[in-house]
């Protein structure tokens, strides 16, 4: 199974991702964000990191690269596009998920493990997945999820939330919000299931004597899903 | 031509810096806020001498990079 991680400038969780999805077996390449071409690839990875410093809003440079225009095709042409953390910032400003990432509620970077509780198995990423509550790693400043209450209503008729902030228990409350997402939500597909943009790191979380291994099986569900 | 834009929040959406700016002036002494909504200036000079078409320039620079209209509104302040 062959992937490709593209690096901006300013990605910093590219060679995590790379090292996580070797561990599990993919090909994987890294691609800079200035080529034309993505290599043949059945997964495409946009990395967490601050991508263009950041700078006018989380993602917005980024998601204007020229390698963009191929992820962007190849996202509608039905390939498997992840986006982590900035990954997902540059998902939403590409138009390929709804919605944007605002500040975090208390204007706090947050840096600490979250539970999440999947909330669809019927897509490429957690079909047969025999697990409902992932403990995963969050760190960000801009992760607070926001969309408008028609956008809301159209992400809840297509069934496209992925993950919800959520206690150990999976339980989704005010409590285990960490940043003011609305609904709670960490993570989100586009209406074809093919796009997931997602707060969390699970590249973080693939060693048990460093992390955990909730991201392991995210991996090692996704490769046999691809397969 | 040079254009000025500014690129505001829309009403509904959340604005903890400006929320922020908002307490810290009226630890000041500024008691007299409604509101704070912080935002931001762009000063773009665009090779045009025409105001009507440097205005569309800049207008479709605001869609598409500038302001992300799901929760942004953007406007032409002025044209010198």
């Amino acid at each position: 199974m062959k992937s490709s991680v593209i690096t901006f400038p300013g990605s910093n969780c590219d060679r995590d991702m790379d090292v996580a999805l070797k561990k599990f077996g993919f090909d994987n390449k890294m691609v800079w964000h200035n080529d034309n071409e993505l290599p043949k690839s059945d997964l495409v990875v946009l990395p967490g990191g601050f991508s263009y410093g950041d700078y006018l809003r989380c993602g917005s440079m980024a998601s204007k690269s020229k390698i963009m225009q191929s992820v962007i095709n190849f996202a509608k042409s039905g390939g498997l596009v992840l986006g982590i953390c900035n990954g997902f910032q540059i998902l939403v400003e590409t138009g390929l998920v709804p919605g944007v990432l605002l500040r975090n509620k208390y204007l706090e970077f947050i840096c600490k493990n979250v539970f999440v509780k999947l909330d669809n198995k019927d897509n490429p990423y957690f079909k047969n997945i025999d697990k409902d509550i992932f403990e995963l790693h969050i760190a960000h400043n801009e992760g607070n999820y926001f969309c408008t209450d028609d956008q809301l209503k159209e992400i809840k008729d297509n069934n496209q939330v992925a993950i919800y902030y959520s206690n150990n228990k999976g339980q989704i409350d005010e409590n285990s919000n960490p940043n003011g997402s609305i609904k709670n939500i960490a993570g989100i597909f586009n209406k074809e299931k093919n796009v997931l943009g997602m707060m969390p790191h699970p590249e973080r979380m693939i060693d048990q004597s460093l992390s955990g291994e909730d991201g392991s099986i995210f991996f090692k569900n996704l490769i046999k899903n691809i397969k | 031509m040079k254009v000025s834009a500014i690129i505001t929040l829309k009403k509904d959406v959340l604005d903890p810096q400006g929320k922020v700016i908002h307490q810290t002036l009226d630890g000041m002494g500024f008691k007299d806020i409604n509101e704070v909504r912080q935002g931001k200036y762009f000063e773009i000079d665009v090779k045009e001498n025409d105001p009507t078409k440097a205005k569309g320039i800049v207008e479709d620079m605001c869609k598409k990079l500038l302001a992300n209209l799901v929760i942004e509104n953007y406007k032409i302040i002025e044209i010198q």
